[in-house]
C-alpha cells in the first residue's frame, strides 16, 4: 500500500513542471475578490500576504515594524509622516512612491464597495512631501490608526493597474508583494509565482504557490497526511494528535488575536427585555454556571484559552491578572435567586452551523442546565442569523471576532455606544470614556490604565461574555522549512522554502 | 377511446396474498415493525438518556457498556441512534403525508377538469420538477428557518408534483372505466363522481409511491440535517449525527458508520416494501 | 411528427419561464439580507450597506429587480456573482465540465453495472440470482449517497491510503491523477443510478422476452444465451438508454451533496455555496441554465423516443 502510495505520489510530483519549489496551502474556504479594497474575507488576507506587501507589518510580540515604509513618526497627535523605502516595483514594473501610497490610500476610502472606510474613517487627507515620503493627516488624535496600516488598509496597489481596472482590479491583481498573480479558478486554486523584482528577493526561495480551498476539515487532514499539500492553514484542535503522531508532518500553534464569546441582546427590541438580557446578575449567574476550562477541554482538546477579555494572550495589553472565574453552581443559583428571576430561566440561544460550534453549545447547555436555565439552542446558518442579529431577533448569540492587532480593534467596536457592531446597543458612559481616552494616547502604560477601567465594568454588566481565544493551529509537512506561525495567522513566505 | 372493465372486486385480499409471498418485502415489513416499536418505545428501550454528556467517556469506541460507542459529547451512540429513529420516521411520513396531501387533490383536480386546467397545473409541476430537488428543499428550509418542522415541511412541498403526476395518471386511467363513465352519465356531480368513484383507484399507484417517496424523504431529512438544517442540537437526528462525524472519521469511525447503517437500513426497508406493494397490486412498471 | 415537435418546444417556453419566477421567488423568501452577508465585519455601517443595495439593485421592488434580471438573461448576460464578482457564465463555464466529467463517469459506471446485472436479472428471472440482484440495486438506492461517500473515504484514503481524499484534477491537466480524484465521488454518484437503471433494464427485457419473435428464435433452435443478448438485448436497450438520459437530473441533484463531501468545485459546491451565501444571480443563473439543460433533455428523449417506435406516436 503504502509503495503504491509513494509510486502515485512520485508519479504526480514529476509530472508538474517546475514542481521543486511549488508550495501548495490549504484555505479553510474560498478567499473573495482579490482587490486590498474590496476583500473581506480572513483567507483572503492569508492571500495577500503572499501578493501585497504593506506599509507596516508586525512581529511575534504584535509590535509594528516596517515593511513598505521604513520609518514613522508623529509629528503632532493628528499628524503621521512615514518615509517609503526606495527602489520597490510593482509587479507591472512601475515603482512604489508616495504618489502611489496617496492613491491607494484614497482608493480605500472613495473606491465604491469597498470595506476598508471604517478602518481608515479618521483619516482626514493623505499628502506627498516627496518621492519618499508621505504625510497622513487625521481628524482627531487615534493611536489605533497605525496598526490599521499593517493590514489590508496598508497595503498599496500599482496606481497604473488599479486605473486600467477600476472594479475589476481584483481579477488581476498587482501589488508589491513577494509573489505576484499568476492564475485563478474560483473555488479550485489561486497561483501566484514568484516576482523577480521583489525588494526582499533574497528572502523568497519557493517558486510557486498555490492556495486551495477544502472547507472539510478530515478531507484537509487527509490531505496532508497523503502528502499531496504542504501546508494547512487552519487544523481541527481535535485533529493535533493525529498531525503530531504522524512522523513526516509537523504541527506550529501560535495565538490567535480573535476571540468567541456571547453576545447578549441587552438592547435592541423586545427581545432584550428577557430575563437573561435584561438583568445583569442573570448574565452573571449564567456566566458562574459555565465551566470554561471543560469546556474547551471536550471541544478543543483543550487547545483553545479560557478568557474573560477580548483580548489575545500575546497582546500587550492583555492583563493576566484578569482570569475567568471558575465554577460555582451555588453562587449562580444566589444571584438567581438575588435577581427574583422564575426558574427554569428560558434562554434563546442562537448557534451558527458549524459542528464545533454546535457542540459547544450543547456542552454550554448541560452545564447552565444544571444552575436553573433552560437553554433553548438554534443552529442558524450564517446569512440568517447575520439578519437576527441586526433585529435583535435573538437572546444570546455565540459569535466570534477574527481580532485586530491593536485592542482597540477588538474592543471598540462592539462595547463603544457607537461602536459599529455593537448592534445589541450596548451603552455604558464609563465603557464609552475608557475607550475613548484610550485612543487619544499612545503611551501603553496609559492605555491599560484606561482599559483596565473599562474592564472593571464590562465584567459588571457582562454585555459580551468571552469564553475563550482561539489558536491558530497550522498543519505541514516535514519538509516545509523556515516557517514561522504569528499570532496574525498569516502565511509569510519570507524565508519558507521545501527540502528536497 | 372504449371503456374498460373495472378490475376484480375485493383487490385487497389479493394484493395481501401477493405481498406476502415475497420474502423481501416481508422483511422489509418487519423491519419498518422494528424501527417504528424502537421510535416508539425509545425512552423504554434505549439504555441511556440521549442527551446526557459525560466529559468522561468521549469518543469510546463501541463496549459492552456502550453498544455503538460514545460520541463527542460522551453520549452513548446508540440511545442517540434509537431516539433518532423517531426523528427520521417522523419526518418520512410527515413530508409524504404533506406531499400527498398537497399533490393528490391537485392531481385529481388536473386528471378530472382537463383542458387549460391540466395545462397550467403541468407546465407548474414540470418547472418543480426541472430544478435540482435538493436545491430546492435547502432554498425552502433555510426560508422557513432551521427546525424539523419546517424541514418537513420544505420536503413535502418539494415532493409534491410527483404526486401530483400519480394521482393525475391515475385518474385518467380510472376515468376510463365502464362504472364510472356510467357514473357520470347518470348525472352525479363531478365531486361525487372524484370522491365515491376515482379516489378509490387511485390508492393504489399513490400507495406505492408513497411508500418510495418516505424513503426518499428519510434520505432528504438526513439531507437538510447534514447540511445543518432540520433537527436542532441536541435532538439527536442521524443526518446530523453524520453532520457531527465527519470532523472525527480517522479517530472515531464509528460515529459514521452507524447512523448512515441506520439511513440505509430505513430507507432500504422502505424501498423493499414499495417494492412489493407494486408487485402485488399489479402495476404496470413505469 | 413536425407539429408534436412545435408542440413540444412550445411547452417548454412557459416551463423555462417559470422555473426563473420560481427560482426568483424563492430567493426573496430566504431570510437575511445580502447586503448584510455580503458587508461582512463592516455590516454595521449603513453607509456601506446603502451602497451595496444601490450597487446591487437591491433598494428597488422586486418585479423590477426580477424584470432587470430576466431582461439580461435574455440578452445573454446571467450577471456577475455577488461574492466573487465573477461573471457567473464564465463560472459556469468553469464549473460545469467538472460536474459533467463527474456525471459521465457516474453515467458510464452506472451502465457498465446496471445493465449487466439488468439483463441477468431477467435471464435468471424469479431465480436466485434476480432476488440477490434485485436486493443489490435497492440496497445501491437506499444508500444515502453523501454516507457512501464519507464511508468510501475513510476506507480507501484514510486507511488504506489508495487514493487522494478530496480535490478535483481536470482531465487534460493529468488524467492518472484526474482519476483517481474523481472515480469515487464518481462510483458514489453512480451507484444509484446503477440500480435504476438495472430495474429499467430487467423490466425492458422482460418485457422483450415475452415477445411472439423471441418465442419463435428459441423454436428456431438458438441456443438461450443468444437468443437474449442478440435478439432480447437490442430491442431493450432503446428504452432503457432513452429513460436513462432522464436521470441525468437525479445526477445533478446528487452531484451536490457529492461535490460537498468529496470538495470538488463542480456545480453542486457552487449552488449550495451560493444559497448559504445569498448570491441570489448565482443561485438564479445555475438552476436557470440547469433547468433550461434538464428540460431539453426531456424533449429530446420524449422526441427520440416517439421516432424510434413509431407506435407510440399520437394520432
Amino acid at each position: 500500500m503504502r509503495r503504491l502510495l509513494l509510486a502515485t505520489a512520485c508519479a504526480a510530483l514529476l509530472s508538474q513542471a517546475a514542481a521543486a519549489q511549488t508550495l501548495r496551502v490549504v484555505l479553510r474556504e474560498d478567499a473573495d475578490i482579490l482587490d486590498p479594497t474590496l476583500a473581506r474575507t480572513y483567507v483572503g488576507r492569508i492571500v495577500f500576504a503572499g501578493l501585497c506587501d504593506k506599509l507596516f507589518d508586525i512581529n511575534d510580540k504584535l509590535e509594528i515594524v516596517p515593511q513598505l515604509a521604513l520609518s514613522h513618526e508623529w509629528t503632532d497627535p493628528t499628524t503621521l509622516v512615514i518615509k517609503l523605502r526606495p527602489g520597490v516595483t510593482f509587479h507591472d514594473g512601475t515603482p512604489m512612491d508616495a504618489a502611489a501610497v496617496k492613491y491607494s490610500l484614497e482608493r480605500h476610502v472613495t473606491l465604491q464597495g469597498s470595506f476598508r472606510r471604517s478602518e481608515l474613517n479618521v483619516m482626514d487627507r493623505v499628502e506627498v512631501v516627496d518621492p519618499l515620503t508621505v504625510r497622513i493627516v487625521l481628524k482627531t488624535a487615534s493611536s489605533p490608526f497605525l496598526a490599521q496600516l499593517t493590514d489590508r488598509a496598508g497595503m498599496i496597489v500599482s496606481p497604473k493597474a488599479a486605473e486600467a481596472a477600476g472594479k475589476d482590479f481584483g481579477l488581476r491583481p498587482v501589488c508589491a508583494g513577494p509573489f505576484s498573480f499568476k492564475e485563478r479558478v474560483p473555488q479550485d486554486r489561486i497561483v501566484l509565482e514568484r516576482f523577480p523584482g521583489y525588494w526582499n528577493k533574497d528572502a523568497i526561495k519557493l517558486e510557486r504557490v498555490i492556495y486551495q480551498p477544502i472547507p472539510d476539515s478530515s478531507i484537509r487532514l487527509a490531505n496532508l497526511q497523503a502528502g499531496s499539500v504542504d501546508l494547512v492553514e487552519y487544523i481541527l484542535p481535535t485533529d493535533v494528535d493525529a498531525v503530531r503522531r504522524n512522523p513526516r508532518l509537523r504541527i506550529a500553534i501560535t495565538d490567535y488575536l480573535g476571540y468567541q464569546g456571547i453576545t447578549f441582546n441587552v438592547g435592541n427590541g423586545p427581545r432584550s427585555k428577557a430575563p437573561i438580557t435584561a438583568d445583569s446578575r442573570v448574565r452573571r449567574a449564567f456566566e458562574l454556571s459555565l465551566d470554561r476550562e471543560a469546556l474547551v477541554q471536550v471541544v478543543y482538546a483543550g487547545l483553545y484559552t479560557p478568557t474573560v477579555q477580548g483580548l489575545s494572550p500575546s497582546s500587550p495589553y492583555y492583563d493576566p491578572a484578569l482570569k475567568p472565574p471558575a465554577r460555582d453552581v451555588a453562587a449562580a443559583k444566589a444571584l438567581l435567586k438575588e435577581a427574583g428571576v422564575a426558574l427554569p430561566v428560558p434562554v434563546s440561544f442562537m448557534v451558527p452551523n458549524n459542528p464545533d460550534l454546535r457542540q459547544a453549545a450543547e456542552v454550554i447547555q448541560s452545564m447552565a442546565a444544571e444552575a436553573g436555565f433552560n437553554v433553548q439552542i438554534t443552529s442558524t446558518e450564517f446569512a440568517s442569523a447575520l439578519q437576527a442579529e441586526s433585529r435583535g431577533d435573538y437572546e444570546l448569540f455565540l459569535l466570534a471576532w477574527s481580532g485586530r492587532v491593536d485592542p482597540d480593534g477588538n474592543l471598540y467596536s462592539f462595547l463603544h455606544s457607537t461602536g459599529a457592531q455593537n448592534l445589541a446597543k450596548y451603552s455604558n458612559p464609563v465603557v464609552d470614556k475608557a475607550l475613548d481616552d484610550a485612543r487619544l494616547t499612545d503611551d501603553p502604560a496609559r492605555r491599560r490604565q484606561y482599559y483596565a477601567g473599562m474592564w472593571a465594568a464590562e465584567r459588571q454588566d457582562l454585555p459580551i461574555l468571552y469564553l475563550w481565544t482561539q489558536k491558530n493551529i497550522a498543519g505541514l509537512s516535514a519538509k516545509v522549512e523556515g516557517f514561522k506561525p504569528m499570532p496574525d495567522g498569516m502565511i509569510r513566505l519570507q524565508g519558507v522554502s521545501l527540502a528536497k | 377511446m372504449t371503456g374498460q372493465p373495472a378490475p376484480a372486486s375485493s383487490p385487497a385480499l389479493i394484493a395481501w396474498r401477493r405481498f406476502r409471498a415475497r420474502p423481501a418485502a416481508v422483511l422489509g415489513f418487519a423491519v419498518i415493525a422494528l424501527l417504528v416499536f424502537v421510535a416508539v418505545a425509545a425512552p423504554l428501550v434505549a439504555p441511556y438518556d440521549p442527551v446526557t454528556q459525560s466529559y468522561s467517556a468521549i469518543r469510546k469506541a463501541p463496549t459492552l457498556q456502550h453498544l455503538m460507542g460514545t460520541d463527542e459529547n460522551g453520549r452513548d451512540v446508540l440511545s442517540r441512534i434509537m431516539f433518532g429513529a423517531r426523528a427520521s420516521l417522523l419526518a418520512g411520513v410527515v413530508s409524504v403525508l404533506i406531499a400527498a396531501g398537497i399533490g393528490i387533490p391537485v392531481g385529481l383536480l388536473a386528471g378530472f377538469a382537463g383542458g387549460w386546467v391540466d395545462g397550467v397545473i403541468g407546465r407548474l409541476v414540470d418547472a418543480m420538477l426541472a430544478c435540482p430537488f435538493l436545491i430546492l428543499a435547502i432554498a425552502l428550509a433555510a426560508a422557513l428557518g432551521p427546525s424539523l418542522t419546517n424541514a418537513m415541511i420544505a420536503i413535502g412541498i418539494t415532493a409534491a408534483p410527483i404526486f401530483v403526476r400519480v394521482a393525475r395518471g391515475a385518474t385518467l386511467d380510472a376515468a376510463t372505466y365502464d362504472y364510472v363513465e356510467a357514473a357520470r352519465a347518470t348525472g352525479n356531480p363531478p365531486w361525487r363522481v372524484a370522491l365515491r368513484h376515482i379516489l378509490p383507484n387511485i390508492v393504489p399507484p399513490v400507495l406505492v409511491q408513497a411508500t418510495l417517496a418516505i424513503a426518499a424523504a428519510i434520505i432528504a431529512e438526513a439531507s437538510l440535517s447534514f447540511l445543518g438544517q432540520g433537527q436542532q442540537p441536541p435532538a439527536p437526528s442521524w443526518g446530523s449525527m453524520l453532520l457531527s462525524a465527519q470532523r472525527f472519521l480517522g479517530d472515531a469511525p464509528w460515529l459514521a458508520i452507524f447512523p448512515g447503517a441506520a439511513i440505509f437500513l430505513a430507507v432500504l426497508a422502505f424501498n423493499l416494501v414499495g417494492d412489493g406493494l407494486r408487485d402485488a397490486l399489479d402495476l404496470r412498471r413505469r | 411528427m413536425r407539429s408534436y415537435l412545435a408542440g413540444r418546444l412550445l411547452q417548454v417556453i412557459p416551463t423555462i419561464l417559470l422555473v426563473s419566477v420560481l427560482v426568483f421567488a424563492l430567493q426573496q423568501f430566504l431570510p437575511g439580507d445580502p447586503a448584510v452577508v455580503l458587508a461582512g465585519e463592516e455590516r454595521g455601517d449603513p453607509v456601506v450597506l446603502q451602497q451595496i443595495r444601490a450597487e446591487l439593485w437591491l433598494d428597488r421592488s422586486v418585479p423590477v429587480q426580477y424584470l432587470h434580471w430576466i431582461g439580461n438573461v435574455l440578452h445573454g448576460d446571467l450577471g456577475v456573482s455577488w461574492r466573487l464578482r465573477e461573471p457567473i457564465a464564465s463560472l459556469i463555464l468553469a464549473k460545469l465540465p467538472v460536474t459533467m466529467q463527474l456525471g459521465g463517469m457516474a453515467f458510464m459506471i452506472a451502465l457498465l453495472i446496471g445493465i449487466p446485472a439488468g439483463i441477468l436479472s431477467a435471464a435468471q428471472r424469479n431465480r436466485p440470482l434476480d432476488y440477490v440482484a434485485n436486493l443489490v440495486g435497492l440496497a445501491g438506492l437506499s444508500t444515502p449517497n453523501f454516507w457512501l461517500g464519507i464511508m468510501l473515504i475513510l476506507l480507501v484514503s484514510v486507511k488504506l491510503g489508495w487514493l487522494p481524499p478530496s480535490g478535483y484534477v481536470p482531465l487534460w491537466e493529468d488524467w492518472r491523477q484526474s482519476l483517481a480524484t474523481t472515480i469515487m465521488p464518481a462510483f458514489v454518484l453512480g451507484n444509484s443510478i446503477a440500480a435504476i437503471l438495472m430495474r429499467h433494464t430487467r423490466s425492458a427485457m422482460l418485457t422483450a422476452l415475452d415477445q411472439d419473435y423471441i418465442r419463435t428464435a428459441r423454436a428456431k433452435g438458438l441456443r438461450e444465451w443468444r437468443v437474449v443478448l442478440r435478439h432480447a438485448f437490442r430491442n431493450a436497450l432503446v428504452p432503457v438508454v432513452t429513460l436513462g438520459a432522464l436521470e441525468l437530473g437525479t445526477l445533478l441533484s446528487g452531484a451536490v451533496l457529492t461535490e460537498f463531501v468529496f470538495s470538488i468545485p463542480g456545480f453542486g459546491k457552487l449552488i449550495v455555496d451560493a444559497v448559504f451565501n445569498r448570491d441570489y444571480p448565482v443561485v438564479q443563473g445555475v438552476v436557470l441554465v440547469t433547468a433550461g439543460m434538464f428540460i431539453l433533455l426531456n424533449l429530446l428523449a420524449d422526441v427520440l423516443y416517439v421516432v424510434i417506435n413509431p407506435r407510440l406516436r399520437v394520432a
